[in-house]
């Protein structure tokens, strides 16, 4: 009957007429713009420049929305065999349509002071909005038209054929990312100063930078769209002891370039590796194993990396009464146990329990474990609300591991164990007996998998990295705060294995990459993280529930068009049997 | 709804003689852990009220404050349960639904005050704050469910879950953005100041406005569920979905009123939480979120008295918690372990009676 539902929907949209369509979308789009507007991320990007002068990072932002209102528009309301103008016409209609909205509000908030209610109302935004014109109206006639063009160039890129459209996109996207990034680059090219000249001002890149990274980009991936096909046939034609030197090489290259990352870079940015890599890798890998593997959603996470860290803080600080004193390497192991320990105890409670009631009672254990520890009766023990100092830092071979480059190595090879762990883990019995619970609980038990222990390992194991985070997590910053313990780790963790693919293990860096390291990089960013977490959260299940780098077999599964396949291997939670695609 | 849970009738198992056989060490290991903690609940009431710290008097206060809590839990929870009963998903974003009919609605209460409207109208300005807040909630809740719920319906279990938390994530913070993330207090009014005296029991106004309030809005939802065509439409639904599309219900149509009236009371709820903690900020969705889950979970998840008395039950537990069982324990500042407790209780409900109080739909079976 769902699928009766779905065709009713179909055949609504179909009837629609193009025309109140496109404006249906313009009007949502809109929307968007508007609270982009009004939660404030337009007057907070407004000073930092993408190219200097011509487009700063809010009109970026609000430009982007309309690109993709007006490539909505376009997709929806063009039919094959029409005119690409008509598409052209109906992008710009949505196009404009976002525009009506924002000047609307400019118009209302200059006649009515909105700012009692809605802090983010300022002039200030009415000036942005206004391109910073004297005269309202031919600022807002200016709003109109830049919003119509762009509404009209999203649908044009509709209308481009898939090797342009690539190319243009690959061109902008390395605009934008070398553009926002410029802190960053700019570190690292500190040794030629030419360069920087050429390609920054003091804020944003200069005209003829930019030009030069849209363009580069833009033909080398044009290029590629025609020789890519060949290049790659011809990889796979070499004979199989060629192609296995040639992956060695390349992960041999790959490792090479992560073990001087702290060399090339210096200190800030390992900084920003180390917290990719701890609060991002070591945890989402974790979380991947129950979550991704098992399919037991697990939101109260963070209790385990709290477990992890107050293990190591009370063991190895001097400032409680706790009759031992170790050292980082005697305590870890203890931090690792006492967590796995804790995640099957707390595992067992939830044995019988799926989906939604898992998520909830799990939420309700990591908020405990927080509340204890903030707690007056446990402070003997834990410290209560200002937590625990002078924790032991890291050690090795006589030295002290207190800088973020000497941090970075013992982070690096925790990230390759748990790496090590995940991949051999997902291929062993113990992992498809995960994988067989994930997709059906009832048919594993029939198949002979002992659900009690195959769920307590997935615990387990869960908790046994998130234990290992937080240990280093402590030894990093030397003290630790019940504070730092709440639901929001939990969430970083799962949205970046959502955003990276669940199941995925490389998913899990490029999410944690996404997700932790551009915000730390973009400052302004951090007060708006959760609020994207969120919509990516939706967006990426409506939309791409398979994530940006899906495992392999999901992968396969998703681009197979035999249709016998895909009946049997859509079950269960696997994302690919989201109707969102179709 | 209620309805609806008579539809499956439990298995009645031979085996239930010999339980002790059927039993694991999970089990075991269960019922050992809640035996030692009913053990601490009862040994702590015990020792508190030997101690006789409180009066007779502190009690029924701690008991009508319960209640007055417990009662916004309820209208909060009904939204859980309407939501289950008919979609069987957890609308996990409900809590900011709520959150945002109270934030939002604070500004009108904050300039009805200002102009002195509320205090010469009382009844009329709380009517109308409820309406505002109600209607608010309701529109949130129901572009939810065709954004974020409708597109996902017959997914994998998971994927709306996420989405939910997402959704719930994007509308704090959305809050946030838009009202700042400062705390912002509901005006004092006047004439709820002070105690209302039923014979020797006074009970501070606010909480008897509340209480009222909050039966009133619980006692037409369940006329409108019962006797009403959509109501019955809604259980219909609620009890199979492809039966009612061919009686001709529109299923779709259904499931938005029921995000609309579950999104309403909980809006409702928003104001009642405002009259009486007045403190709110983008945050505050979160843990009465969790507790109306809760509550709905105690009273039988999909069962609409059961998230009232589940509500209730939960408020009182929670209001007496910290003074009658952990003071006894001698836990100092028992009130910071106040969440706890519902957390606990949460846990307790799922191992003992996943079904709840009321209800007779086997939670691990269709969660």
């Amino acid at each position: 009957m769902a699928t009766g539902i779905a065709m009713n929907q179909r055949w609504a949209r179909r009837e629609t007429p193009p025309t109140r369509r496109a404006i249906q979308l313009g009007l949502s789009g809109g929307v968007m713009a508007l609270l982009v507007c009004l939660i404030g991320l337009v007057n907070a990007f407004s000073k930092r420049f993408i190219i200097n002068d011509v487009l700063t990072t809010a009109q970026a932002i609000l430009a982007i929305i309309v690109l993709i209102t007006g490539y909505m528009a376009a997709a929806r309301t063009w039919k094959r065999g029409q005119p690409a103008a008509t598409a052209i016409v109906y992008g710009a209609l949505a196009g404009l349509m976002v525009g009506v909205v924002l000047a609307a509000l400019v118009l209302i908030g200059s006649a009515v002071n909105l700012r009692e209610v809605l802090v983010n109302a300022t002039p200030a935004l009415y000036g942005i909005l206004t391109f910073e014109q004297e005269s309202q109206g031919v600022g807002l006639g200016m709003l109109l038209l830049a919003t119509g063009v762009l509404g009209l160039l999203g649908a044009l890129l509709f209308i481009l054929p898939d090797r342009m459209r690539n190319a243009v996109l690959m061109g902008f996207g390395v605009l934008i990312f070398v553009g926002l990034l410029q802190d960053l680059i700019e570190l690292v090219l500190n040794r030629n100063r030419g360069v920087q000249r050429f390609f920054y001002t003091s804020n944003g890149l200069t005209v003829t930078g930019a030009l030069l990274l849209f363009i580069l980009p833009f033909l080398l991936r044009l290029g590629w769209g025609y020789v890519g096909d060949r290049v790659r046939s011809n990889v796979e034609a070499l004979p199989p002891a060629s192609r296995r030197g040639l992956s060695w090489a390349m992960t041999g290259l790959g490792i090479l370039f992560l073990l001087l990352f702290p060399r090339i870079f210096g200190s800030f940015p390992s900084e920003v590796m180390n917290n990719v890599a701890l609060l991002g890798v070591l945890m989402g890998l974790g979380l991947n194993i129950v979550v991704g593997f098992a399919g037991l959603l697990d939101l109260g996470y963070v209790g385990f990396f709290a477990i992890g860290a107050y293990t190591m803080a009370v063991l190895t600080s001097p400032q409680l009464n706790f009759p031992i004193d170790m050292g980082f390497w005697q305590a870890l192991p203890f931090a690792i146990l006492i967590s796995i320990f804790c995640g099957m105890l707390l595992g067992i409670p939830v044995l019988k329990m799926r989906g939604d009631y898992l998520a909830i009672v799990t939420l309700g254990f990591g908020e405990i474990i927080r509340l204890l520890a903030l707690s007056d009766l446990m402070r003997p023990r834990l410290g209560g609300a200002q937590g625990v100092t002078q924790v032991a830092t890291a050690n090795f071979a006589g030295t002290e591991l207190t800088t973020p480059q000497t941090l970075y190595y013992l982070l690096l090879a925790s990230v390759a164990l748990t790496w090590f762990i995940s991949r051999r883990l997902r291929d062993s019995r113990i992992g498809r007996a995960w994988m067989a619970l994930r997709e059906d609980e009832d048919v594993a038990e029939a198949m002979g998998i002992n659900l009690v222990s195959t769920k307590l390992m997935a615990f387990g194991t869960g908790a046994a990295m998130a234990g290992l985070g937080g240990a280093i997590f402590a030894a990093k910053l030397q003290s630790i705060a019940p504070q730092s313990f709440d639901l929001l780790i939990s969430i970083n963790a799962l949205a970046i294995i959502i955003i990276g693919g669940l199941a995925s293990i490389p998913g899990v860096v490029v999410g944690a990459l996404l997700l932790i390291g551009v915000p730390e990089l973009l400052r302004e960013f951090n007060e708006y993280r959760l609020w994207v977490y969120g919509i990516m959260m939706v967006v990426m299940m409506l939309f791409r529930p398979e994530g940006f780098w899906p495992e392999e077999h999901r992968r396969r599964e998703l681009h197979d068009t035999e249709p016998g396949i895909e009946d049997s291997a859509t079950v269960g939670m696997d994302p690919a049997a989201a109707p969102g695609q179709s | 709804m209620q309805t609806a849970t008579a539809r499956r009738p439990e298995p009645t198992t031979p085996a239930a003689r010999n339980w002790l056989q059927r039993a694991s060490w999970t089990d075991l290991f269960m019922w050992t852990l809640g035996g030692f903690l009913i053990l601490l609940i009862v040994v702590g009431s015990i020792r508190s009220l030997m101690a006789g710290r409180y009066s007779a008097a502190q009690w029924i206060d701690f008991v009508i404050f319960g209640i007055a809590q417990g009662s916004v839990y309820s209208l909060i929870a009904l939204g859980y349960t309407l939501v289950y009963g008919i979609l069987r998903m957890i609308n996990f974003a409900h809590g900011e639904v709520f959150m945002i009919g109270a934030f939002t609605t604070f500004f009108l209460a904050n300039a009805l005050d200002d102009r002195g409207f509320i205090n010469n109208n009382l009844v009329l300005s709380i009517i109308l704050l409820t309406l505002v807040s109600a209607g608010i909630s309701m529109l949130v809740a129901v572009l939810l469910e065709r954004i974020a719920y409708r597109p996902l319906r017959g997914a994998p279990r998971l994927v709306p879950l996420i989405t939910a938390i997402g959704a719930s994530f994007f509308l704090q913070y959305t809050a946030r953005g838009l009202y700042g993330s400062g705390n912002k207090s509901y005006p004092v009014i006047e004439p709820l100041q002070g105690k209302l005296f039923f014979g020797p029991i006074g009970i501070l106004r606010t909480q008897v406005v509340v209480i009222v309030s909050a039966v009133i809005l619980m006692a037409a939802l369940y006329t409108f569920v019962q006797r009403s065509k959509t109501g019955k439409a809604m259980r219909a639904v609620a009890e199979d979905k492809e039966a009612a599309a061919l009686m001709g219900v529109d299923v779709d149509r259904t499931i938005v009123i029921t995000f609309a009236i579950g999104g309403a009371l909980a809006g409702a709820a928003g104001i009642l939480y405002g009259l009486m903690f007045r403190q709110v900020h983008f945050f505050i969705g979160f843990v009465p979120g969790i507790k109306a889950f809760t509550a709905a979970v105690l009273g039988g998840i999909g069962n609409i008295p059961g998230a009232m008395l589940g509500g209730l039950f939960l408020g009182v537990f929670e209001s007496l918690g910290p003074s009658l069982f952990l003071e006894g324990l001698g836990i100092p500042s028992a009130n910071q372990l106040k969440d706890v407790i519902a957390f606990t209780m949460l846990v307790l409900v799922l191992i003992f009676r996943p079904t709840g109080i009321l209800g007779e739909r086997l939670a691990e079976k269709k969660a």
